[in-house]
């Protein structure tokens, strides 16, 4: 996967356009509908893989990836004056949800799609398509049409979108027959807060802070990944230290979501003290962090340029600490697990996602590698400085729920493995080098594709010649794992419902924006 | 898991005292409410959490009060699944529009006497999301108010200290 293989046709053959000289680092192209329409064709066939797809006014940008290197990148971008494109989700069904958002956001409206009901827009903003060139009041029909289901003793269990425990809101309709799911359709939306309207004009520190909570929980990830596609834009290298404290938060940020996740997803199979201890071991690295970097999260300490907090030398020790405490005693809890039967019954064989239907979606994280995807973007594209590290991206066949926690379980004991040395190998200097803007410069675009917990995210940045936001799109990794949810759970019982969402732990926040 | 057991019956436990309040407003805030609705209530409260749009952190460190070092329950507080069974309701997030019906509706479904928490700078004020289409500025924009616990997110301590603001006479 790391090299081409010169035998396959090249997948951005013929793909022309006239190249945007600021976009950084990977190439963009502004095409017209035949290259756009090709692209879609080969993200049909799978040499491409879809990264993303957002909108602008009159302008519909996506990002492809060469399935078989993904390190190759390139995005097309075709204006639409006529508010009109080419629909990628008719022969590629990943994109529509993302074309149904674009439409919601910019009146920009794809041609041909099979799902053409609005996505985010529940018609409550008052205003149709916020984001486009021309605003409207015109509103969508208040009544949202689930898909319909027929079929004799067939009945629907409609759940959300406020949920009973402690988790974000979203709406499922499960049509059920007996216990066995025989469908289920999610509505998301309820979270959005209008993230991409509120980052135009805004500046790089406001933006930075907006970026950071697109999903609370991978704030770290949503930092590096807004500070790498600004960095990239304007040619700006932060500090040898603070690339290697930036891994340092991520690697602590995922130790914590993992062990959280461990925890919960037993919980969810009625194993109560999985949680109870793996809570425990999530709680003793927030409080670590809290002493190390002064917030549990680490919220706001990367930022375009480097970081804010340095770690000291009594940090780094408390770190030490840490990772021996968590390596002695995970290892005791995933013996517990391996040696439960009644646990693992709930697990094994549970929510099973086909490895076709996840490289189809491109499915990133422990959804995607658990069902056979080779892919971390720490590797594919890669960045600094874990082209100088030591880890293994741990991949497995099966697919269900027990696989997702067991990618898990692996991805515990490499964070740990590559916090250790980057502590041993952290360099003095400065955290932070400042940048300063050229007013004479045109505006300038950067991308960027992080690793966060739960997979890719990616950022894409078009700053103005006053240093602000003119655009800027944050896709979750979950825009490609919520739709699998939907096909893995079908065939199983509804009971299993908790324990299948909770492996997949997708964001709604951060979906949603 | 009997070596995990018995190390339980050795070894002292994770769980904490908890310190004095810190935040002055918080006592403030508390002595302002209904003093006698609460003795009615006794010393138990029942919560009932509504994201109305947050970004998922204050989740993160809602769930954590129910970890063994703060063990929410030992001051007679619990989240319960139904709005039925709440006393209070804790909102986190700005209120998102597509979010507004579902949290006055779930506010409409609880018992009286009842008591609504914003949680979180979001909620309290709208945060960053203030002046957003898709957005009301924080719980009092659609909810009587009675207590704010400010934060992004609101440390499990703060959380508690605001929470016990609730009980304690």
């Amino acid at each position: 996967m790391t090299a081409r293989d010169p035998s396959l046709p090249d997948p951005f053959d013929r793909l022309n356009g006239r190249i945007v000289a600021e976009h950084r680092p990977w190439p963009r192209i502004e095409v017209q509908t035949d290259a756009w329409a090709k692209a879609a064709d080969r993200l049909s066939r799978g040499a491409l893989t879809l990264l993303g797809l957002w909108g602008e006014s009159h302008v519909v940008h996506m990002a492809v990836a060469d399935t078989n290197d993904p390190s190759l990148i390139l995005v097309l971008s075709l204006t639409c004056p006529e508010g009109r494109y080419p629909s990628v989700g008719r022969v590629h069904p990943p994109a529509i949800r993302l074309e149904r958002a674009v439409a919601d956001l910019f009146a920009l409206v794809p041609v041909g799609p099979p799902d053409m009901r609005p996505w985010l827009d529940h018609g409550k903003w008052g205003v149709h398509a916020p984001l486009a060139a021309q605003q409207n009041d015109a509103q969508p029909a208040e009544e949202y049409g689930f898909l319909p289901v027929d079929g004799e003793d067939i009945h629907q269990l409609p759940v959300g979108p406020v949920h009973a425990g402690i988790i974000e809101p979203g709406h499922f309709r499960i049509s059920a027959d007996g216990e066995t799911v025989v469908r289920l359709e999610e509505r998301l939306g309820y979270t959005h807060k209008g993230v991409e309207a509120l980052l135009q004009g805004a500046d790089l520190q406001r933006a930075a802070r907006l970026a950071s909570r697109c999903s609370g929980d991978s704030t770290v990830a949503y930092g590096l990944a807004f500070a790498h596609a600004v960095e990239a834009a304007l040619g700006w290298s932060p500090p040898t230290r603070a690339v290697r404290l930036r891994a340092l938060m991520a690697e602590l940020e995922r130790l914590a979501n993992h062990l959280g996740d461990v925890g919960a997803i037993c919980n969810d199979g009625g194993f109560a003290i999985m949680l109870a201890h793996c809570s425990v071991l999530r709680e003793s690295v927030l409080r670590q962090a809290a002493a190390c970097f002064g917030h549990r999260l680490m919220m706001d300490r990367v930022v375009p340029g480097g970081v804010t907090t340095d770690l000291d030398a009594a940090g780094s020790a408390r770190i030490v600490g840490l990772t021996g405490d968590i390596r002695r005693r995970f290892q005791r809890l995933i013996d517990l697990y391996d040696k439960t039967a009644s646990l693992q019954d709930r697990t094994v064989g549970t929510g099973v996602l086909k490895p076709a239907l996840a490289a189809q979606f491109g499915a990133g994280g422990y959804i995607g590698r658990a069902s056979g995807r080779l892919c971390d973007a720490r590797r594919w594209p890669g960045y600094a400085p874990y082209d100088e590290l030591e880890f293994e991206i741990p991949v497995l066949q099966e697919g269900d729920v027990n696989a997702r926690l067991w990618i898990r379980v692996r991805e515990v004991e490499q964070s740990i493995r590559l916090i250790e040395q980057i502590l041993v190998t952290l360099p003095d200097g400065p955290i932070r080098t400042e940048n300063a803007i050229d007013p004479a410069n045109p505006p300038a675009e950067g991308m960027a594709i992080v690793e966060g917990f739960r997979g890719d995210i990616l950022a894409w940045v078009r700053i103005d010649a006053a240093g602000r936001i003119e655009r800027c799109h944050l896709r979750d990794p979950s825009w490609f794992q919520w739709p699998l949810l939907e096909a893995a759970i079908e065939g199983n019982i509804v009971a299993d419902f908790p324990i299948c969402n909770k492996s997949f732990n997708c964001s709604y926040s951060g979906h949603d924006l | 898991m009997r070596r995990t057991l018995f190390e339980s019956f050795t070894r002292r436990p994770f769980t904490e005292k908890l310190a004095a309040p810190a935040d002055p407003e918080i006592a403030r805030m508390a002595a302002e409410l209904d003093v006698k609705a609460r003795r009615r209530l006794g010393r138990g409260l029942s919560l009932r959490l509504v994201d109305a749009g947050s970004c998922n952190a204050c989740e993160l460190e809602l769930n954590a009060l129910s970890n063994p070092y703060y063990d929410l329950e030992r001051f007679g507080l619990r989240f319960v699944a139904s709005p039925r069974h709440a006393d209070v309701l804790l909102v986190t997030g700005p209120v998102t529009k597509n979010m507004r019906e579902a949290l006055l509706r779930t506010y409409d479904a609880m018992p009286a006497p009842k008591w609504v928490v914003a949680v979180g700078d979001c909620a309290a004020c709208g945060g960053l999301y203030a002046g957003s289409y898709a957005c009301e500025r924080g719980a009092a924009a659609v909810l009587p108010v009675d207590l704010r616990i400010a934060g992004c997110p609101p440390s499990p301590t703060q959380l508690l200290e605001g929470l016990l603001a609730l009980v304690a006479s």
